[in-house]
Formats: structure tokens, sequence, C-alpha cells
């Protein structure tokens, strides 16, 4: 029972804490009058099934085909919906592999809720400064000529609750489940902006979803056309509602909330249009009294994925192994250190080509039950070297708002318990 | 002449460019598709366009005509707005966001230094038009876009003038409102990060 914070990743309260909060602060009960965004519990799994399991699998035949596959009854793996509509999940880190996010674990943000939006109806306006103003439906858009590319989104809240106030019971979901990376298919945004006819003038768009805030995001025309996609599908199917079905904007290495979902409008203009979400919210202020305004790209960052919290380790050989991505191009080193800092090793990293996706980076190590400390630190191709947490609070202090990317990792005890280390 | 190598030059393009799939590693975006008119989607009407044009730029541009009072919009708040802000506008944490206040203690902007302080619209947003432009977009949470311009108007003018930017005495119109300069506007500045050995 959760409610969202700010923006992506924050404080929770329950909602007796709000209606108690509310009560206390306004004397009138309201109970009856707050909308759903209120809590109350997120949305529940079925009660698992526990699986009758053979003695041996062998001596009889197994189950018929399906329709849609379902995961082993043995994997579990969930998101953790703060909210309802205005809300987010976050990515199970710990429990996944390789580098690439199943669609149904995705990290999820939105601000007023998913809409449902029937695709035979929806349509993209692209306006303003274009020679042709267009209105394009969604089997237009898929009649252009189609790219598939590998990228992450995070949202720039994310780690903020690991970076403010780092506890040892943090999971890697909890510390940086808002991020996913996901195989995109979709059409540059170049070659829409062609059809348009783009004129030269711009140097800004606005990019409008189609939820029930009509989420709004300025984006500077140079990156329209390097990189931006617009996209209607996601590992190999069309997006999941939670991600923008039946289009999204996809900007390659920027924080999250400007790959605007449901979109409907691209608007071609000679500035930013300081939305709210440009402004009130995702800035990043700074200890000099300044507030940094359109900050789109993420830093390099790593994160330890297993072991992690809430692990309990033998003696012996583990794979020290997570994920580092940077919104820049390509990560080109990531190192381990097993004894907080004092060393550290080049981790393998697979896969290496990628741009602005995740690598998963592998260190073996082995535990000879003695306390220890394990960090992992990014390197991306600008030379960029992941900072420490002291470092970042010397930049950027504690109440900055957006983009969290210190070094963080887990404390291993004599016991093999397993906790998270944010003070670095 | 010219005109002519152009067109071949779209024409050697066209063979490649249906296939722009440069590999993910590669360090070039897609700028090097060359411009091909493929005849999709339809033209649109300036009717059309002014369906879906709701947007208010910081230089005004945008705002409907129509006005609204403060003393008015303290009314709509209440009836409005209250439920979820609060009667003061304190808003009820984390849910929904404060938009009211001047704490002394908040004012400054010195948010880095403490995360607890609380940003409101007078101590921390840049422009007035944003108030305007969010309102009417997505405001009521649960009637968005159920608001008229001059209720819009009128809320966002008893916002402003809680917020001790203009006088409760005030009426906004599109003249006034693209007038209003924020108390802390010039504390925003752009991103300077671009990667490298520097951590800023």
């Amino acid at each position: 029972m959760h409610l969202a914070g700010g923006e992506g990743q924050g404080d929770t309260l329950s909602r007796r804490d709000l209606l108690a909060g509310a009560a206390g602060a306004s004397g009138v009960a309201v109970a009856a009058g707050l909308p759903l965004v209120a809590g109350g519990p997120g949305p529940k799994a079925a009660a698992p099934v526990a699986p009758v399991v053979p003695p041996d699998a062998t001596k009889l035949p197994g189950a018929p085909t399906s329709q849609v596959g379902a995961r082993s009854t043995f994997f579990k793996p969930s998101r953790t919906p703060f909210g309802e509509t205005v809300g987010n999940s976050l990515t199970p880190l710990q429990d996944l592999t390789g580098t690439i996010t199943p669609a149904d674990l995705h990290f999820e943000r939105h601000h007023a809720g998913i809409p449902l939006i029937d695709p035979a109806r929806h349509t993209l306006l692209i306006h303003g400064l274009v020679a042709t103003p267009l209105m394009l439906s969604v089997d237009d858009v898929k009649r252009f000529p189609q790219v598939t590319r590998t990228h992450f989104i995070e949202c720039s809240g994310n780690g903020r609750a690991a970076y403010r106030e780092p506890k040892p019971e943090m999971t890697p979901q909890k510390v940086a489940g808002l991020v996913s990376n996901t195989e995109w298919t979709g059409v540059p945004l170049k070659v829409l902006l062609d059809e348009a006819g783009a004129k030269p003038a711009a140097t800004w768009f606005l990019a409008e979803g189609g939820d029930a805030c009509i989420m709004t995001r300025s984006i500077p025309m140079p990156k329209a056309m390097d990189d931006a996609l617009l996209v209607w599908a996601q590992n190999g199917e069309p997006l999941r509602p939670e991600q923008g079905f039946p289009l999204r904007l996809l900007l390659p290495g920027w924080e999250g909330n400007v790959s605007v979902k449901w979109l409907r409008r691209l608007e071609l203009g000679t500035r930013p249009w300081a939305t709210r979400w440009e402004t009130s919210k995702y800035t990043d202020p700074l200890p000099d009294g300044t507030a940094r305004q359109y900050s789109f790209d993420m830093d390099a960052k790593s994160v330890i994925t297993s072991p992690a919290h809430p692990k309990v380790l033998a003696k012996g050989w583990w794979p020290v192994t997570g994920l580092a991505w940077t919104g820049r191009g390509n990560i080109t080193r990531v190192e381990v250190s097993t004894d907080d800092g004092s060393s550290w090793h080049d981790a393998e990293l697979s896969p290496t080509t990628g741009r602005k996706a995740p690598v998963r980076f592998t260190h073996m190590w082995e535990w000879d039950g003695k306390p220890a400390v394990l960090l992992s630190r990014a390197t991306d191709e600008t030379g960029y070297v992941q900072p420490t947490r002291k470092q970042l609070l010397k930049v950027r202090g504690i109440g900055t708002d957006f983009h969290f990317n210190p070094i963080v990792g887990w404390k291993v005890a004599a016991d093999g318990t397993v906790t998270f280390h944010g003070e670095t | 002449m010219r005109r002519m190598l152009v067109m071949v030059l779209v024409a050697l393009g066209a063979c490649s460019e249906d296939q722009p799939a440069a590999a993910n590693g590669a360090a070039a975006g897609f700028s090097a598709i060359p411009a091909k008119h493929y005849g999709l989607g339809r033209a649109v009407t300036p009717a059309e366009v002014a369906a879906l044009d709701l947007d208010v730029g910081p230089d005004g541009n945008g705002l409907p005509a129509g006005s609204g009072s403060a003393t008015a919009g303290a009314d709509l708040f209440q009836k409005k707005c209250s439920m979820c802000h609060g009667p003061k506008g304190q808003g009820m944490l984390p849910a929904f966001p404060l938009l009211i206040s001047r704490d002394p203690k908040a004012e400054g902007f010195a948010f880095a230094n403490d995360f607890k302080l609380q940003k409101s619209i007078g101590n921390y947003w840049p422009h007035a038009t944003t108030v305007f432009d969010y309102v009417r977009r997505a405001m009521p949470l649960l009637q968005p876009g159920s608001l008229t311009n001059d209720e819009v108007y009128a809320l966002t003018a008893f916002l402003l003038a809680a917020n001790e930017v203009i006088p409760m005495s005030a009426t906004l119109d599109s003249a006034s409102l693209m007038q209003v300069k924020m108390p802390y506007r010039d504390k925003f500045v752009d991103d300077n990060r671009r990667g490298g050995n520097e951590v800023k």
C-alpha cells in the first residue's frame, strides 16, 4: 500500500498515514472524495498455485502446448507497483539475466494512469515549422522504413532513495529498478520530419502524449535528426499499454520522461515550451543555488545485481554480475572491487556492442568467508568514470532531484548475509 | 542543372535508405539518411490543428482569449482542487504536490542542500505561463480538460497571488499573464554536463 513519490522513485506513504495526515491537517475527512491516486493496494497477482511436481518427470507425459506461454511456476518475478493513477513500478533487476528486460517487467512511470487507446483511431499530428502539416495513422507510420534498435530507458529519478537515504535492506530493484532495456522497432524520427518537411528555422520540437495529463516535453531538433525513434514495438510485439501503445517517442540515452508515451502530436518551433515536466519537475537543484534544466543525458552508471540483498552467500566462487549503461554511447570498461575500492578488477563485458544499451558485466570472485564490500565502477566512451556518492554530493548536493549515478555496492558479512552499501 | 544533381543524389540515396540499419554500435545516428517523400499520411486543416494545439509557451504564445480574477480562482480552488492539494494548497505529499508556500525557510533556492525543503509555485517555478498550460491540460486530475479558459485564468491568478507573486486583487488575461515574472526565474540554467573526465 504505497503511493508514488514525486517524480520517479521516492518516499512512500501508507494509505492510513495519508488519511490520518489529511484529516489532521485539514480537519476534514476527505476519504470519500479522494481519487484513486491515493493509493490503496496496487494490482495484485493471483494467489500462486503450488505446482504438483512428480517424483520423476521422465515417467509421465508433460503438459500440453498452449496459446500463450507462462513463466515456470518456480520463477515469480514482480514489479513493485506504487500508487495507481499516478504511479511507478520497478524492474526486479536481481531476478533477471542478460540485458533485455521482459516486456511485462519493464519499469513503469506514468503521471495520469495508463490510457486505453484504440490504435485504429489513434493519430499523430506533425505541425508547426514544417512545409506540410501531416496527420498520420498508426498504419501510416508502419509503412515508413523500419529499424530495430536496443536501448535502455532510465527514469532520471532512478536511485533517489538510495542516494539520499541509503538503507541496508535495499535491493537492486529498489536501488536502480527504474531502468529497463528493450529491443525497439520503429521509424527514425528524421524520416517522419523529412516527410513533413521540417524547416531549417525549427530548433526545438514539442512531443505530446495522449494520456490524461497530455504529457508534454520540449526536445532540441538535433536529437530528432540524430538517433530519435518513433516506436511501436517492444521485444518483437506491439508496445505494452504501459509503455505507450500504440506509439511512443524513444530518445536513446536521455532521461525516460522525454520518451513520451502514447504520442499524439509533434510541433516544431524555435524555443522550448517550459512545460510543467521540464520546469517544476525534471530539473536539478545544485549547491550553487541554481537548477539545471533540460538535463537530458543519463550519465554512466552501473549496479551489481548479484550477489545482492537479501542473498546469503556460502564460501567459494561467485560471479559478481550486474548492468552498466551510459546515455553518451558505449560503456568501455566496468571494474569490480571486492575490497571496498582498495583494488579494482576489469570485469568481462557482454555484449560489447550496443550504443546506449546496457552491457552485462561479470567478475568471478572466490569468497573466503571474511567481511567484504563489492563495488562496481563504469567508464564510458567519453572517458567519464562513474563517481562516488561523495563526489556527487559535492557537485549536486543531497537535495538534487534527478540524475543519481553514484558507485554503489553490497556488504558481505562473515555470516554470508548481504546488505546494500550506498555510502561510497 | 543543380536541381538535377540533387535529384540524382536523392535517387542514389534511395537505394540504401529503405534499410537505414547501421549497426547499433555505430556512432552515427540517422542524420545521414537522405530525405525522401513517401506520400504517407494526409493533409490537415487549420481547424484540426487548432483542436489539438493547446500548448502555451513561456512567451505567452498560445494563450487564449478570456480572463479570470484571483478571488474567483480562490473559490474555484476550494471547489475543484482542495480535495487533493489541501484547502491551503499545502498538498498531500507525496502523491499530491504542495502548490502554495512562501515559507521563509524554503526561500533562497537552497533546495540542493536539503531535500525536505518543499518546492512551491512561488519558490521554484520559472514561468507563470506553465501554470496556465498545465492546469488547462491536466487538471483536475479526475476531470482533465473540463475547465473553461476563464476558470483556468482565475485559478492561475489565485495560485500566483497565494504565492505572493501578484496581488490577490489581480485579474489575469493573456496580456497580463505573459508579463508576470516569477521570483526565481533566473535561477534556471542550461545543462553543462558534456561527459568526459569531469563530474558535474
